[in-house]
């Protein structure tokens, strides 16, 4: 194995050789290609920063409140309008349960299972 | 132990396909495991809604035997719900990261299914009676007046239409810093483990508010880390061996017997690497995305991103056997890179005789590899091949120069559609595909 990388050091040490390189390491091309869009990329690849991003995955919210209110944008964004008829019963009169418009259920069956689609 | 001989004498062919069709998939269909129980008569999904799904095969139709029976939805649960850490002001995801089954013990299935942050212990029990002709209660379930009520008599069960019910029985939380990858059940049926990013630990069913720490590899200066656990399991007959894989393409197993932490591996699995082929992919791709037992116990596989390895337990310097998933893809890092799918984790299962192993690739093709003929196959999970019975038709990839007819070319692959999670039945030859939002079923052709 020594004996080769011998062979093959010469030929990977000029850069210009870039279509020899392509032949033996495809691998090697594409990081020639990565690092010439992105010089700033690390050394070392698998160090800290890489594995720390991946320790802690996962939107960051700025507290619990922002984090309730962004919840409720996406319910919101859910819920199918409701209807003009509706409408009326805000502030006409106090609304008995009969008027006012069913709940809608926050848990949706998986469509696996044959559930609605909203 | 059923499952017929080689991968390729096999025809494949459609059974069935569960979910939408519809091409806009919402976040929380994603399917996120698989898993089929150990009779093989359920198989459940996790979604990344935090929803459980079960299917229960038919019995089988003695008359007709073109085909074994078809999987229907048994049950459906929310297991999981999104929460907040407010300490770390992060999201915890509701997503289903892993499903595991009890044996069955009684007439209740039991499943273990764990987000990145709990893990909960799940029953599934039937009821098909109910108790009817109550003194102080209305069939509808209003209170009698007890002031007229003249005679007594004794309920009596009467049968019902079949309920299945699911109810967590047991919550083990708030033992994991970081996100669990993996749970594993022991052959000791009493115990299981549970590892994260850095830490593995020991459970015992029945007792939620403790766990033991057995392995721990943060190290005392987190700017020193260099490698994560990337999955666990337990060995399946030595009820004190576990390994667990790790982000540099090692595996270490595990005598719990030798001490209480096992930090110190018994067995650490690693194929050298030639340092002038060392790019800056390299560790990437070595990253072990996946790692099961056969179901001997001689063997276990690991998946990497483009390949598969099939290591002997007594053989700690090589793998016996690799077989490549996608070779074409090494030319195609540096955009796999960008679009992050270098990092995507696809699983692998093997057949119940451990004679064939299967996993995933991109463009919703699945590959098998057949560990006696070295005979490979690519199929793929399509709503374009649904008739039942229909005979998959193999696909090949064409990695350059002419394109075959019927070959696709790597740069016409879909890297949206990945099929990560699949399984294989544990005794039959019918396995279970999971592309984004559809959960196919394939089954060898009958006859």
């Amino acid at each position: 194995m020594s004996q080769k990388q011998e062979e093959e050091n010469p030929a990977e040490e000029t850069g210009e050789e870039k279509q020899e390189k392509e032949g033996i390491l495809p691998e090697r091309a594409e990081e020639a290609k990565l690092k010439a869009k992105y010089p700033s990329l690390g050394q070392k690849p698998g160090g800290s920063d890489f594995l720390m991003k991946r320790l802690q995955k996962g939107q960051k919210y700025f507290d619990s409140g922002d984090y309730n209110m962004a919840k409720a944008k996406m319910k919101n964004k859910q819920l199918p309008s409701a209807g003009p008829d509706k409408n009326l019963v805000t502030g006409d009169h106090i609304p008995t349960p009969q008027d006012l418009p069913q709940r809608k259920s926050s848990l949706v069956t998986s469509k696996l299972a044959g559930g609605q689609v909203e | 132990m059923a499952g017929a001989g080689g991968g390729n004498d096999i025809q494949w062919c459609f059974s069935q396909v569960k979910g939408a069709v519809d091409d806009d998939v919402a976040e929380a269909d994603i399917i996120s495991t698989v898993e089929f129980n150990h009779s093989g008569e359920l198989l459940a999904t996790g979604d990344k809604g935090g929803r459980v799904v079960i299917f229960q095969q038919e019995q089988e139709n003695k008359i007709q035997s073109h085909s074994r029976g078809e999987y229907n939805v048994y049950s459906t649960f929310q297991s999981h719900e999104p929460e907040f850490d407010y300490l770390k002001s992060l999201e915890i995801e509701e997503k289903i990261n892993k499903i595991r089954w009890l044996p069955q013990k009684n007439a209740a299935q039991f499943l273990l299914s764990t987000n990145d942050k709990t893990i909960k212990l799940w029953k599934i029990s039937e009821r098909d009676k109910r108790p009817e002709g109550y003194n102080l209660k209305e069939e509808d379930g209003r209170y009698r007046d007890p002031t007229t009520v003249t005679t007594l008599r004794v309920p009596v069960c009467r049968p019902m239409d079949l309920m299945v019910e699911a109810s967590p029985r047991r919550i083990f939380a708030n033992a994991h810093t970081y996100h669990i990858n993996s749970i594993s059940i022991n052959s000791d049926y009493e115990t299981y483990l549970s590892a994260d990013d850095l830490r593995i630990n020991l459970w015992h069913l029945e007792i939620t508010d403790r766990s033991f720490n057995i392995v721990d590899i943060k190290p005392a200066n987190m700017e020193e880390l260099t490698e994560v656990i990337t999955a666990a399991e337990f060995h399946p007959n030595s009820c004190n061996t576990f390994v667990y894989s790790s982000s540099k393409g090692t595996i270490r197993l595990c005598d719990m017997r030798a001490s209480a932490l096992c930090d110190r591996h018994s067995k650490l699995f690693e194929e050298p690497e030639d340092p002038s082929n060392r790019s800056f992919f390299s560790e990437i791709i070595s990253s072990i995305s996946d790692v099961k037992f056969s179901h001997s116990g001689r063997y276990m596989m690991t998946r990497d991103y483009l390949s598969v390895k099939i290591w002997d337990l007594n053989m700690e310097n090589r793998p016996v056997e690799t077989y490549q998933v996608h070779e074409y893809l090494r030319s195609k890092l540096c955009s796999l890179y960008e679009n992050d799918c270098i990092f995507d984790k696809f699983e692998c299962c093997w057949n119940g005789s451990d004679s064939v192993v299967m996993t995933g690739s991109y463009n919703n093709f699945f590959r098998m590899f057949d560990r006696n003929t070295k005979r490979d196959i690519t199929l793929e999970a399509s709503r374009e091949n649904n008739k039942p019975r229909t005979v998959l038709k193999p696909r090949k990839v064409c990695a350059s120069g002419k394109r075959k007819k019927d070959e696709i070319s790597v740069d016409s692959l879909d890297f949206n559609k990945k099929i990560l999670h699949t399984a294989w039945h544990p005794k039959e030859n019918i396995i279970a595909v999971a592309t984004t939002n559809n959960l196919y079923i394939f089954q060898d052709k009958v006859n």
